[in-house]
């Protein structure tokens, strides 16, 4: 979670080196001890407890595909329920039709979903702010409606039941436990790849088009191709996350992506913070255990209780969690670097 | 021909529902710059309202008016007390609120008044006219929603209070240095908008039968027609939601199974809008560098 304190780059040069040295220092001691916590933590809890934290991260890559079109590129998206659809039935098929292993559909998985990502930018580039939420919009709704009409593929309305992966013998450790560490490598490597992108070139050109489009273009920055490129990005991060929902549940079925899941995938990324990458994990996990926490207090009206649980965190932190806490962090970190330099 | 002819004015009678809510979401859109995701929601729920005040008895236009002076009010309430304090938040901060909104609504409703569907009294009797080729129900339909139509056109053109809504909605900034109580009028607006809301809820209720999630489909036609006329643009709006309601009801006797119908007429508009990405009758945002 490198970027859990995000440091911008003007701000990283005012530092000076001593103290942006210091600020690494924290900051891959922070995220060693996030990993160790998300390593150690499956085998002190129930298997259902890491089931759910395993579509926490689940839910956290997704987002984070999110993120990087809408927080990044400022690019709405209301349909990347349809492209995680897509991932996972583009996993589900390859398993049970052609009897692919499970690990060898992520790849395939985060190609079509490229794919479809680029295909569906290019007439994206020609709509902003509501045209582009309709646009989007259309795709979650359309989604489980072809789903279930090319049934020959997709197996209609009764969806495709999967075989769930086994762990290997070797290592002593349950399927769930097994899927966790799965799930937690790709997220992983998905934040580590997130981070690159969006801290060199192809992130600055994001930025610059979301912040000022004309002045994007003055500077020679070609905003089609970047615009559809990020388009392409984040579809793929949400096609993997939604290729290991279908390793993971086994399972996959066209109601399970509806225009809700969609809408959460939104929910989450401004309740943690959309221009993160920390906040996903955040978003991951409000989309999986606020809905039980409403259920909790209210059985008669949980989605109510919800609603009331968006309103606040939105009217708190209306630039979401991370995105709250995140430079407030790390200004509090240069502070005590600075202060301690000062003492010595 | 016949049938053609028969599909088009049941079309013309759904397109007038999507117009009315179109309007309220061009109402608020022209406002706040907010897309109103809870629009249908606040339609179900003031839908409810009216059902409650026909079942304890009322005559059916007496109940009309009271829900459309408790929406009125209650939208004007929404604005002041949710969507103010997120007035300059970045903008899918404001989205969020309104899908939480959207939410609370729904669930709410489910909790009053169960999920089950209720039948609702339609005011106008069934009966077909010109040779089956029309309902005296459409008709009912697509003449309440010209009334309230010209009601607002009339509003926004001869009252001082329209003008000053149109003022405020164009440029806050010069609105306000004229005296115009900016924050009011976008209330108001917001009032407004619940209202038609209201009248849209009321007008299609007979047709789909009243529960929390009736208004989920019918925004998202109601959104469609929206952009379709130019999200900027009320005339727009309403013969964006006309012709959404006409494509749909074709799209589905003609071309496919009814199951693909709202892919299709999707597919279709956004076609469109790939040729006129501002709408029909949007005017394209021009910017100073």
């Amino acid at each position: 979670m490198a970027e859990t304190f995000p440091v911008d780059g003007t701000a990283k040069m005012a530092m000076g080196r001593k103290s942006a040295t210091a600020i690494a220092v924290w900051r891959w001691a922070g995220t060693a001890a996030l990993i160790a916590v998300a390593v150690v933590s499956p085998f002190t809890l129930s298997n259902y407890h890491v089931f759910e934290l395993t579509q926490v991260m689940i839910y956290a890559i997704a987002v984070l595909g999110l993120n990087i079109l809408t927080g990044y590129n400022g690019q709405i998206s209301l349909g990347h329920g349809g492209f995680y659809a897509a991932g996972a039935y583009t996993a589900a098929i390859l398993m049970h039709r052609y009897g692919v292993p499970y690990w060898a559909t992520l790849l395939p998985a985060a190609l079509v979903c490229f794919a479809l990502g680029v295909l569906f930018g290019l007439p994206a580039l020609r709509f902003e702010g509501p045209y582009l939420a309709l646009v989007t919009l259309a795709m979650a709704v359309a989604m489980p409606q072809l789903l279930k009409y090319f049934d020959n593929w997709t197996g209609g309305k009764q969806g495709l039941v999967l075989v769930k992966p086994m762990p290997p013998p070797e290592l002593g450790i349950d399927r769930d436990r097994w899927l966790y560490f799965f799930v937690l490598l790709v997220l992983l490597i998905a934040i580590r790849v997130a981070t690159n992108l969006l801290n060199g070139r192809n992130g600055r050109a994001f930025v610059a088009i979301r912040d000022h489009p004309i002045a994007a273009a003055a500077m020679g920055i070609n905003t089609a191709r970047y615009k559809t490129l990020a388009f392409g990005t984040s579809t793929l991060f949400t096609g993997v996350a939604g290729a290991l929902a279908a390793i993971v549940i086994g399972f996959v079925a066209p109601e399970s992506f509806t225009l809700f899941l969609s809408l959460s995938f939104l929910i989450g990324s401004a309740v943690g913070g959309i221009a993160t990458i920390g906040g996903a994990i955040v978003g991951g996990f409000f989309i999986e255990f606020v809905p039980n926490f409403a259920n909790d207090i209210s059985d008669a009206a949980p989605w109510a209780i919800y609603g009331l649980t968006m309103l606040l965190f939105m009217y708190v932190m209306p630039r979401g969690v991370v995105g709250t806490f995140g430079p407030w962090l790390a200004h509090a970190l240069q502070q005590f670097g600075s202060a301690r330099r000062a003492a010595k | 021909m016949h049938q053609l002819l028969q599909q088009i004015f049941s079309g013309l009678a759904a397109g007038a529902v999507y117009a009315s809510l179109a309007l309220a979401l061009v109402m608020i859109y022209r406002a706040t710059d907010l897309v109103n995701f809870a629009q249908g929601e606040m339609a179900m729920f003031s839908t409810y309202i009216a059902w409650t005040l026909v079942d304890a008895g009322l005559p059916f236009w007496a109940a009309f008016v009271i829900t459309l002076a408790v929406s009125f009010v209650g939208g004007m309430a929404i604005e002041r007390i949710v969507i103010r304090p997120v007035e300059n938040a970045p903008i899918l901060t404001a989205v969020v609120v309104t899908i939480g909104l959207l939410l609370i609504f729904n669930a709410t409703a489910g909790w009053i008044y169960s999920y089950t569907l209720q039948e609702f009294p339609s005011p106008f009797p069934d009966r077909t006219l010109f040779g089956a080729l029309m309902t005296t129900r459409d008709v009912g339909v697509i003449v309440v929603t010209l009334v309230m139509l010209a009601a607002l056109f009339c509003f926004f053109r001869f009252t001082a209070t329209g003008l000053a809504m149109r003022a405020a909605a164009q440029n806050p900034e010069s609105a306000r240095l004229c005296g115009v109580r900016v924050g009011r009028m976008l209330a108001l607006g917001w009032g407004f908008a619940a209202a038609i809301g209201a009248v849209a809820g009321i007008m299609v209720a007979p047709v789909l039968f009243l529960d929390p999630n009736m208004m989920g489909g019918v925004l998202l036609y109601a959104f469609t027609g929206a952009l379709l006329g130019g999200i900027t643009s009320p005339v727009g709006a309403v013969i964006g939601g006309l012709i959404v309601g006409v494509t749909e009801n074709l799209v589905g006797t003609y071309l496919i199974a009814s199951q693909l119908k709202l892919t299709v007429a999707l597919i279709l508009i956004i076609i469109v809008l790939v040729f006129r990405p501002n709408g029909l009758f949007g005017t394209a945002v021009v910017r100073r560098v």
